[in-house]
């Protein structure tokens, strides 16, 4: 059976694909690849159908050997990923020779790497997911040094011949995402909108697949009671009592009791997934028919 | 009932309390069309998460404002049945701060028929509500670091019982061999939202 040896995890490396929707009502959050898209374009790129599992690499450090000739694509972060030394493009899949060492350096740009590996990481999956949960820990476990990965057999589909990904390197300017208001954006002053939508915000180094803390100016409520729990998305903008917005990952928690002033707009926590920390953010109101 | 908005692919209903969250969330299960990801019940919430590509919000909204909140007898959810050992570290604290005594308190919260009404903060750990136990019980100031699993416990309005071990500010009042959580069952939650509860004293 193919497989793959985890020499190094470096700074964080999981197992994740797209997760487990659906099973909020019994506590269990969406989890799966933070950077989705980066994940979408990864398997893609190797044939492989969009749930299959591949890893995501947080910064740099990680080493893994192929056992077996593998076909494999990075996506996500952009930075000096090398085969036994030779550099592997971004978004090109690639054939690693049986015995080669793929190693991680630091990321130029973005936070974290996509791996796709063709027939998907084949660990067992957890409620129907094979990606690991950092606050549920749910799903498979956090890879450590001389993990064996098993690496499922070949999909239906081709490696596809593509000449050129019309996809760059993740931003490393200041980011722009889109917001829309929130369901408790009356729970705030009326000032509060307004510095949410022109200031312009740092990714905060306390930042992970549970949320991305954001800092700049305090956002003042105006309702200061407790707010019941209640149920959360990945992208909702919730403001903890010091005024500070988090923007929820995949990770967070399914409900929480600070109010929500906005919501990433579909398809922005992607790009967020890649800010790294002291990067600057400005969010801006997205327009919506009807 | 009113229709907060909450992004792309999520609405946020609220509630006038937790009796319509229960009754709204029956009637929501049962006419739920395709497209919709999670509904997901709070304190007086209700999040509806859906798929915009198959459900669009406008359609989401329009099913939310018109189904009719279930009657109470038309969600009767499945009954289960917990095996409690009423010695739990702070059982004749807790009924002390009730007026109650130990065994009054038992019988309290075995004679009552519980329901979970939402799942927060763990997966699987219901918050079971119940009309035939009126009281309101003081959480601990600071957390136990530990609980262990399968205690059963108490705080302000709620019953529950803890799928797993971790750090807590329930009042413990006894402990149940009962598996609340298993992810490699097919259904991993022994109380979903709905179920009804009934403790038994071994």
């Amino acid at each position: 059976m193919p497989s793959l040896t985890v020499l190094r995890p470096g700074a964080l490396a999981t197992v994740q694909d797209l997760g487990r929707p659906g099973l909020a009502a019994l506590g269990v959050g969406p989890s799966g690849a933070f950077d989705r898209r980066g994940h979408l374009l990864a398997n893609r790129l190797v044939g492989n159908p969009a749930d299959a599992a591949g890893l995501e690499l947080l910064l740099g450090g990680a080493a893994l050997r192929a056992e077996s000739p593998l076909w494999m694509a990075v996506t996500g972060a952009w930075g000096p990923v090398t085969a036994d030394g030779w550099p592997v493009e971004p978004h090109t899949a690639v054939l690693v020779p049986a015995g080669a060492v793929l190693e991680f350096g630091a990321p130029e740009s973005g936070l974290r790497y996509s791996l796709a590996v063709r027939g998907g990481i084949d660990v067992p999956p957890v409620l129907g997911s094979r990606s690991w949960d950092t606050l549920a820990r749910l799903g498979p476990s956090p890879l450590t040094g001389g993990q064996q990965l098993p690496v499922g057999g070949p999909p239906h589909t081709d490696v596809p011949a593509v000449d050129l990904v019309p996809v760059g390197p993740p931003p490393s300017g200041t980011l722009r995402l889109e917001i829309l208001p929130g369901p408790r954006r009356d729970w705030f002053e009326d000032a509060a909108w307004g510095l949410l939508t022109a200031a312009e915000w740092r990714v905060s180094a306390r930042s992970d697949r549970t949320g991305v803390r954001l800092e700049g100016p305090e956002l003042r409520r105006s309702r200061h009671e407790e707010l019941p729990s209640e149920g959360m998305v990945a992208g909702a903008v919730q403001v903890s009592p010091d005024g500070i917005p988090t923007v929820l990952g995949v990770d967070a928690p399914v409900t929480g009791g600070y109010p929500v002033i906005a919501v990433l707009a579909l398809g922005e926590l992607d790009r967020l997934a890649q800010a790294r920390p002291g990067q600057r953010v400005v969010l801006a109101r997205a327009f919506r028919r009807g | 009932m009113r229709i907060l908005p909450f992004g792309d692919a999520a609405l946020l209903a609220e509630c006038a309390d937790l009796a319509e969250v229960r009754a709204r969330l029956a009637a929501l299960r049962s006419s739920m069309p395709p497209g919709v990801v999670d509904v997901v019940p709070a304190l007086r919430t209700l999040l509806v998460r859906v798929d915009p590509t198959i459900l669009g919000l406008h359609d989401a909204e329009r099913w939310l404002a018109r189904s009719a909140p279930a009657e109470p007898e038309a969600r009767a959810g499945e009954l289960v049945r917990i095996a409690v050992r009423y010695a739990g570290p702070d059982l004749a604290e807790t009924a002390g701060l009730l007026g109650l005594t130990a065994e009054s308190l038992v019988r309290r919260h075995t004679e009552a028929e519980w329901e979970c009404a939402f799942i927060g903060f763990a997966p699987g750990f219901a918050y079971l509500v119940s009309d035939d136990f009126p009281f309101d019980v003081p959480r601990h100031a600071t957390s136990r670091p530990q609980v262990p699993a399968g205690s059963v416990a108490l705080a302000g309005r709620f019953g529950g019982v803890y799928p797993r071990s971790s750090p807590g500010g329930w009042r413990l009042i006894g402990s149940t061999e009962a598996t609340l959580w298993d992810e490699s069952r097919e259904h991993p939650a022994l109380l979903p939202p709905g179920t009804r509860v009934r403790f038994e004293a071994v």
